[in-house]
Parts: structure tokens; sequence; C-alpha cells
């Protein structure tokens, strides 16, 4: 067989990976490459985007599949069986070349290696495995690496993964099992949780290792995350906010990562046609931060949703929540509670942080928020201050047409 | 370094900042006036070589300090004048100076975030904070070969705020095995693998023009990035227009914007398949698969062939393509495969003629092997192309039971792909309440040997047996 120029692969095995939404480089222990024949440093806290592309997403690592064969036949996925897609693969070698290559000119973190299965999953991740391997023991390469695991491999395979990566992570692909089910056949929920929770109590058990003994070695220390698709299946938004949370409760996940549903070519012909509009994935992604940073439940998100389940698309979720429950406000600012201020729509964690700082020094005006804080207008009929109380503007029944920005044309770029 | 002078009794002065990122000095010299008690309206800070300054020639230099006693500064004060000290804004060695002074009276100052001053701080250490982690996000190495074959990285970054040397820890810390040089407009650095040097200020020329894997990493970019969601709002907020000049990918983005709309409208029309009213009668699909070209099969200069047989069939056969002699003729299933399927059909008793016979694909495809035209196999999306067809002509014989023979015609009924082995021999029930019976296709018989042909015959066989039987029943109930 004729071999495909490295450019070329390098096209295709990128383009297909490019439908995994996470690229984060984040949250890993502190490393550096001092003293070491190689390269490379992560850091404990925010990783590095090294570039944009225009879909307003970073590239923090080089995202690649080793191979786009694959003999599952999902039909969301442009590697699925029965798509007409170019296919091509890389050795394990060339995987561990490109990353080096890029890393040590600035280009990326490190590397994010997912593929498609071939002959079976064991021995994709065992192909997985080794190129990690080349790049930490022959290479001494000291960057980030995220393994995509497959659940369907030998258990003993995922824990090897761990030990080479900074993350893990398993996709449950779609909210509902119904949607599993029907868009792909070959997968299941059973697996993909146990193999998540295979995961996580490997992560638990190397934390707990290292407290006792100083060189145990460390199980993918940035821990595991996963991906759903948004808008293939039927699930709504209520729906796929209670799995999220229901994954970050039982497996102790990092992340959630909601991936819109995008038209690929050669899509299969039971799929919608048209993506879901991109703001859905957006509001996915507030409801996710309120979650883990604003402390609301699944069950309070779901509140915010409207009738048939859907967050509201031009109100943010928490501004929606607020509409909802108006008896919780206004909230003083010189005296609620830390936890009254954060469910403010306009008030961050940085805003709440400045204000609980600044009001221990005087009591706070109308004017004083506004210098805290990026918008005072949206968050006016929802606060007092010692100058303001919004008496009626809190009850108003067009507040909602009030605070939403005006619909923007967003459905130009649909 | 500093001067001072007297007017109308008010002592002036005048104090020059050399070295815009060595904070330490600039404490000292602070911690220095406010021990002389010089209060911030008597002080002008200035960046060595800015021209202007506040009092003219009437500023005096820096005095000895008058007194010994401790200068006040939390680590919050601290921890922001770092940053903020690197800030390029001309009046930052000023503020930082009156926000100490303000400190020895109002101990509680840094808490309140309301405060001009303290927002103007906080403001510069964000905005230097951002151009660190930007530096080290778009900074890109090019390759020199040194001589003893040896290679250096060499990048050429233009900062906004004064920070190569807060951020040389990173790069010698991520890149400690590599020799680089980082060259900037207002100085450099230089890493041999056991030192760091700072140099003198560089020229854009005097780095590296290109690098042998840009390229891959421009089509790297290129290719990661997702035409159907487009938010350069989002990549302008991250990445503003000012670092594209030195990033090798950024000379990319305005054409990559451009095809992106372009790209996700075809995809979606591509999709879209054919819609419209369906055909009324069978000459009319007859006509309509003659003059398809949904798919590139419709292109390859052969002629449709259309279905045949009872037009009131209760049992409706349909293979994969027409073949080599198929097209010929313009006939269904006259070839070998087509021959072996009406000894079959006869020896389970079902006569042929009685039912309708068509393809899933109306089109031959084939590849040209000197005289000789090679079958191919269609793909998913040209079995789904012709899908349209197929259902137009279920609706007009509405057959009781289908018979898909093979993997794509399975497909063309049920829009999925198909394990034949999996779903074979059982009826699946299709939308319109018939049934579907899938098989084989008899051209694999002809391509078994030994065992396995043995074997599939007899399962071929067996399938048609049970359809037969099938056929029988519900002709009976009628």
């Amino acid at each position: 067989m004729v071999q495909i120029p490295l450019l070329e692969r390098l096209e295709i095995l990128a383009d297909a990976a490019k439908y995994d939404a996470s690229c984060a480089s984040s949250g890993s222990v502190k490393r550096n490459s001092v003293g070491g024949k190689g390269l490379g440093s992560t850091d404990r806290g925010m990783g590095i985007c090294h570039a944009y592309a225009p879909d307003g997403r970073c590239i923090s690592l080089l995202k690649l599949l080793l191979t786009n064969h694959c003999v599952f036949d999902c039909h969301y996925c442009i590697n699925r069986k029965s798509s007409n897609v170019k296919r091509a693969r890389f050795t394990p070698q060339e995987v561990a070349d490109l990353t080096l290559t890029f890393y040590r000119r600035n280009y990326i973190e490190g590397l994010f290696l997912s593929s498609g299965i071939i002959k079976d999953a064991s021995h994709t991740m065992e192909l997985l495995i080794e190129t990690a391997r080349i790049l930490r023991e022959d290479n001494d390469f000291r960057g980030y690496i995220h393994l995509k695991t497959i659940p369907e491999a030998e258990s003993e395979l995922v824990a090897r993964a761990g030990l080479y990566a900074d993350r893990v992570s398993i996709n449950v692909e779609l909210p509902t099992d119904a949607g599993l089910k029907r868009l792909a056949p070959d997968k299941n929920r059973v697996q993909i949780e146990g193999a998540m929770g295979d995961l996580g109590r490997a992560i638990v058990e190397a934390k707990d290792a290292r407290k006792r003994f100083r060189h145990a070695p460390r199980f993918a220390p940035a821990g595991q995350s996963t991906q759903m698709i948004v808008g293939a299946d039927g699930a709504n938004d209520s729906d796929i906010i209670k799995r999220a949370s229901g994954l970050y409760g039982t497996h102790n996940l990092r992340r959630v990562y909601y991936s819109s549903f995008s038209p690929i070519p050669d899509a299969s012909a039971v799929l919608p046609l048209k993506r879901p509009p991109l703001i859905r994935e957006h509001r996915l992604y507030q409801s996710d931060w309120l979650m883990r940073f604003y402390g609301y439940n699944a069950g309070e998100i779901a509140q915010a949703a409207d009738d048939d389940g859907n967050l509201p698309l031009d109100i943010d979720p928490k501004l929606a929540w607020a509409l909802k429950f108006r008896e919780r406000f206004p909230v003083d600012v010189n005296r609620s509670a830390r936890e009254d201020l954060l469910r403010v729509p306009g008030l961050g964690v940085r805003g709440v942080n400045q204000i609980i700082a600044a009001r221990r020094q005087r009591g706070l005006r109308l004017d004083d928020v506004a210098k805290l804080t990026v918008s005072v207008t949206k968050i006016r009929p929802f606060i007092c201050t010692v100058d303001w109380r919004p008496s009626l503007l809190t009850d108003r029944a067009d507040l909602r047409k009030l605070l939403s920005r005006p619909e923007k044309q967003l459905e130009l770029f649909a | 370094m500093s001067g001072s002078q007297v007017t109308d009794k008010i002592e002036y002065h005048r104090v020059v900042i050399h070295d815009l990122q060595d904070f330490d000095h600039w404490r000292d010299l602070a911690r220095q006036a406010i021990q002389s008690d010089i209060s911030p309206e008597r002080i002008s800070w200035e960046e060595n070589g800015a021209t202007g300054d506040l009092f003219g020639s009437v500023a005096t230099r820096l005095p000895s300090p008058t007194s010994n006693r401790p200068v006040r500064a939390n680590k919050r004060y601290m921890d922001l004048a770092r940053r903020a000290f690197l800030h390029s804004d001309p009046r930052r060695f000023g503020t930082l100076y009156k926000v100490l002074w303000r400190l020895q009276s109002e101990p509680r100052l840094m808490e309140d975030r309301t405060d001009g001053d303290i927002r103007m701080m906080d403001e510069w250490a964000r905005h230097v904070r951002r151009d660190i982690h930007k530096m080290r996000a778009f900074l890109r190495f090019r390759v020199v070969d040194e001589a003893q074959g040896e290679n250096r990285f060499v990048a050429w970054f233009e900062p906004s705020h004064h920070i190569v040397r807060a951020n040389a820890r990173f790069f010698v810390e991520r890149f400690a095995a590599m020799n680089w040089s980082i060259l900037t407009p207002g100085g450099s650095l230089l890493w041999d693998g056991q030192m760091l040097q700072e140099g003198p200020p560089a020229r854009r020329e005097d780095a590296p023009q290109g690098d042998a894997a840009e390229d891959l990493w421009r089509s790297y970019y290129a290719s990661i990035f997702n035409p159907s969601r487009l938010k350069i709002g989002a990549m302008l907020r991250e990445m503003p227009r000012k670092y594209w000049k030195n990033m090798p990918e950024a000379a990319l983005i305005p054409d990559l914007i451009a095809g992106a709309q372009a790209r996700e409208a075809r995809m979606v029309t591509e999709g879209a398949g054919r819609v419209g009213k369906r055909p009324d009668t069978l000459t009319g699909i007859a006509e309509g698969i003659a003059a398809c070209r949904d798919c590139p099969i419709g292109g390859l200069g052969t002629c449709a062939v259309m279905g045949e047989g009872n037009q009131n069939a209760v049992l409706m056969i349909v293979g994969e393509q027409p073949g080599d002699q198929e097209e010929m003729a313009g006939r269904p299933f006259i070839g070998p495969a087509g021959q072996l399927l009406n000894e079959y059909l006869r020896e389970a008793g079902i006569v042929r003629e009685k039912a309708y016979c068509t393809n899933a694909v109306k089109h031959f495809k084939f590849a040209q092997r000197g005289k000789r035209r090679i079958h191919q196999t269609p793909t998913a999306k040209e079995v789904d192309a012709c899908r349209w067809w197929l259902e137009s002509e279920r609706a007009l014989i509405r057959p009781k039971i289908s018979v898909a023979l093979g993997a794509s015609a399975a497909r063309s009924f049920l829009g999925r792909t198909v394990n034949v082995a999996r779903e074979r021999s059982q009826a699946l029930t299709l939308d319109d309440g018939s049934e579907l019976w899938i098989t084989t296709h008899p051209s694999y018989l002809l391509r078994l040997d030994g065992a396995a042909k043995a074997e599939q015959r007899r399962a071929f066989a067996h399938d048609l047996s049970v359809i037969a039987g099938r056929i029988a029943a519900l002709c009976h109930a009628v």
C-alpha cells in the first residue's frame, strides 16, 4: 500500500479529532524539565492556549487520532465504519515525534490522543499507551498528555494509561440510554460507566497512596473528564444537566464537556441535518459553571428551564432562575451571605469576593457596586445598597425583556 | 539618579528609573522617600529617556532618609505592586508611590477595591499578568543550525509591557535541555542549557524568518478548525490582532473564515438529498432514475436499470446494483448472480415472475480494467442517495414482503448499516407495516469455496424457504 505523506495524514487525523471539545491542559501537577534530558513543564493551575482557531476554540494540545479507521458505527461520528471519509493512520513513533517537534517550538502544551477502533479495543488501547510511553520514557517528555481511553478495552490497559497520562477521559457520548442505543449501537452505558468507575477508583487510590508513600506513582493527576453530544438525540437541557450532575457526583469528574452536534460530511440518515444553535451549548456550559462554582444543584438549573425542559436561549440560566424566583430578591449587598450574592445575575465570583472585602470597610453605595461589576444596570433590579432599593423594578412583568440583550444575529453564521 | 531643588520653600524631587523591570530597586527608593516624608505631590518618577518632567529643572535629588521608621506595606500591596510595576503606563510609579504613601495612614486600603488608585493598580497588574501569559502562549521558536551540529531555538516577541525578565523562569523550566534565545525590542534572553544571560534589545531581522515545521503546524491549525462553528469574536478576544504578525499560523485566518460559511452551506445542501413529489407511475420512476445525477455513479455514463416484474407483487426482491450484463441488457438479475438466484427461488417454490425485482442502486458502479468493467461496491452515501427511488417504487408496488439481498439493499430499507449475519433469517417490520427479510446476496455465494460455500448456500436456501412459507401464509390470509 502506498503510504500517504505525513502532512496529508496530519490533515486527515487532525480533522477527524476536531469533534472532541476538550483541549484543556490544566489541573495537573507542577512539573518541569530542569535537570532532565527532555523537555516540558506543566502547572498546577491553568493551562496555556497557544492559539485560537476562528471557531473561538483554544488550541492547547496537539489533538490527533492515531487512526480514523473504526470498526464501530456510531451515527454522529464522522469516522464511523460506514462513513466515506478518507482513512489514514499514524504509528505511535510518528505521533510522538510530531508532539516533540511542535512542543519545542512552543506551539503546544502537549498531546491529546484518541483513536478509532482498529482490530479490537484492547489492541487500539495498547497503541495509545505505546505513544505515551515513547514520549515519557524514551524522550523524558514532561508536558501534558491526555489519553482518550476506550471503555471496551481491558481494564488493566486502562489502568496503564493513567500512569503516563495527566488526564484520561471516556466519552459518555449521549445523555440518554435511548439515544446511545439508537445512535451508537456498538456502545453501551453499563460498560462506559463501569470503565469510568474503574478509572475514578484508580485515581482516588493513587492519590491516597501518594499521601503515605512519597514515591507512589502518580495516576492521571489531572483527573478524568467526559463529553456529551448535544442536539443529536431528543434529550432536553434538563436531562443533560441532570446526567452531568450525576457524573460529577458518582465518578468525581473534573469536567463534562458539551459538544454541539455539528453537521458532518457524509452524515448518517438518522441524524438531524442542521445543528442546534451554538448558543445552546453555551447555555449548558453556563449551567455547568453554576453547578461547579455558584452552588446551584441540577434541580435548580432544571427549574430555570422552560416548559419543554430546555434553557431559554435569549437569557442566561442564572438570570432565568432569578426571574422565576423573584421572591429571593432583592439581595442586600451589605448584609447578605455569600451564597445569596452569588445568585445575583451579573455578579461573578470575583465581583462577590470584592464586594465582601469592600463592605468590611464601609457601607456600599450603588456607585461602588458599579465599579466592581461589568454592568450595574443588569444587577440593579436584584440588589439593594445603602442608597438604592429596586422597589417595583424586581416585580415588573417585562423585566425579562428589559434585561435580555436584543436578539443578536447569531444565526447569520448558522 | 535622583535630584531635588527648593522652590518657594517646598522641595520637589525627581527620580529616574533606569531598569524598568527591577521592582526591588524601585521599592528601596520608595522606602527612602517615605522615610524622608516626601508626599506624592512632591515627587516625580520618570523612565530613563522619557522626555518632559513634571517640575522642569526645579526638582532636586532624593535626600538621605531623615528617619529610620519602618515603612508599612502589606503582602497584598507587594503582590499587586510587583506586577503593576511592569506595566508600560507612564503613571505607574507615581500611583504605586501614592498608594504606598496612603497605606501608612490607611492600613486597610488594599481591601477597598472601589478605591480609584487600587482599581488602577489592580487593572495594571491584570494587564501585566495577561501579557505574561500571552507571551508564554504566542511566542514561537524557530530553529537555527549552529556550529557543532547543535540546534538553537530563536524567538522574536513583542510584549506590551516590561515582562521579559519576569517570564524567563518559565521558559528555562520548560525548555531546560534546549539552547534558546528570546529576542524582544526591550532586551533579550539567552539560555545555553546551563546559564541564563540577558542581552541587548533586538530587531525582528535578528530572528530567523522561517522554520521547516511551520508547514505542518499550519496544516494542523487549518484542520483542527471546525468551519461549522465560526466564532470570530471569541477568537479575537483571546488572540488580538497585535499578536498575529509573529505567529506563523495567523496568516491563514482570513481565508479560513471566508471559506467556512460556504463550506457549511454546501454540507447541508449535499446532505439534504432529493425532495419533492414522488413519481406516480413506474414509468415516471424509470425516467427519473435515467436522469438522476444525485451521486457520482450517475455520472459514469451508464444506463440506469429499472426494476421489473409484477406490479401488484406481494414479494419485492432487492439486490445491490446492476452488474455488467444487467447494465447492457437494461434488466435486473440476469447475470451469473441472477441465474443463481433463479435456481434457489425455483427450489424454494417462489415464482420470480410473480415478484417484483429491483436494486438498491440503479446505476452500475465499476472500475475499468482493460476491457473489463469490474464491479465496485456502492458507498453508504451512494446507497442513501438512491434510497429515494426505492422508496418511490415501494410506494407504488406496496409489497407485503420485501427481501433485501446483502448489506447495501438492507441499508436502503433501514437507513443504517446492517450486519447481515446478525439480522438475517428474521422478519423486521418496516414503517408501512410490511415485512423485511434480510439475507445474503447470491453473488456472495459465488465467491465462496469449500465448507463455507456449502454452509452459506444451505443458509440461503433456508432463508428463501422460510420466506416462501411467509408468502404462502400471507396470500392465504387475504
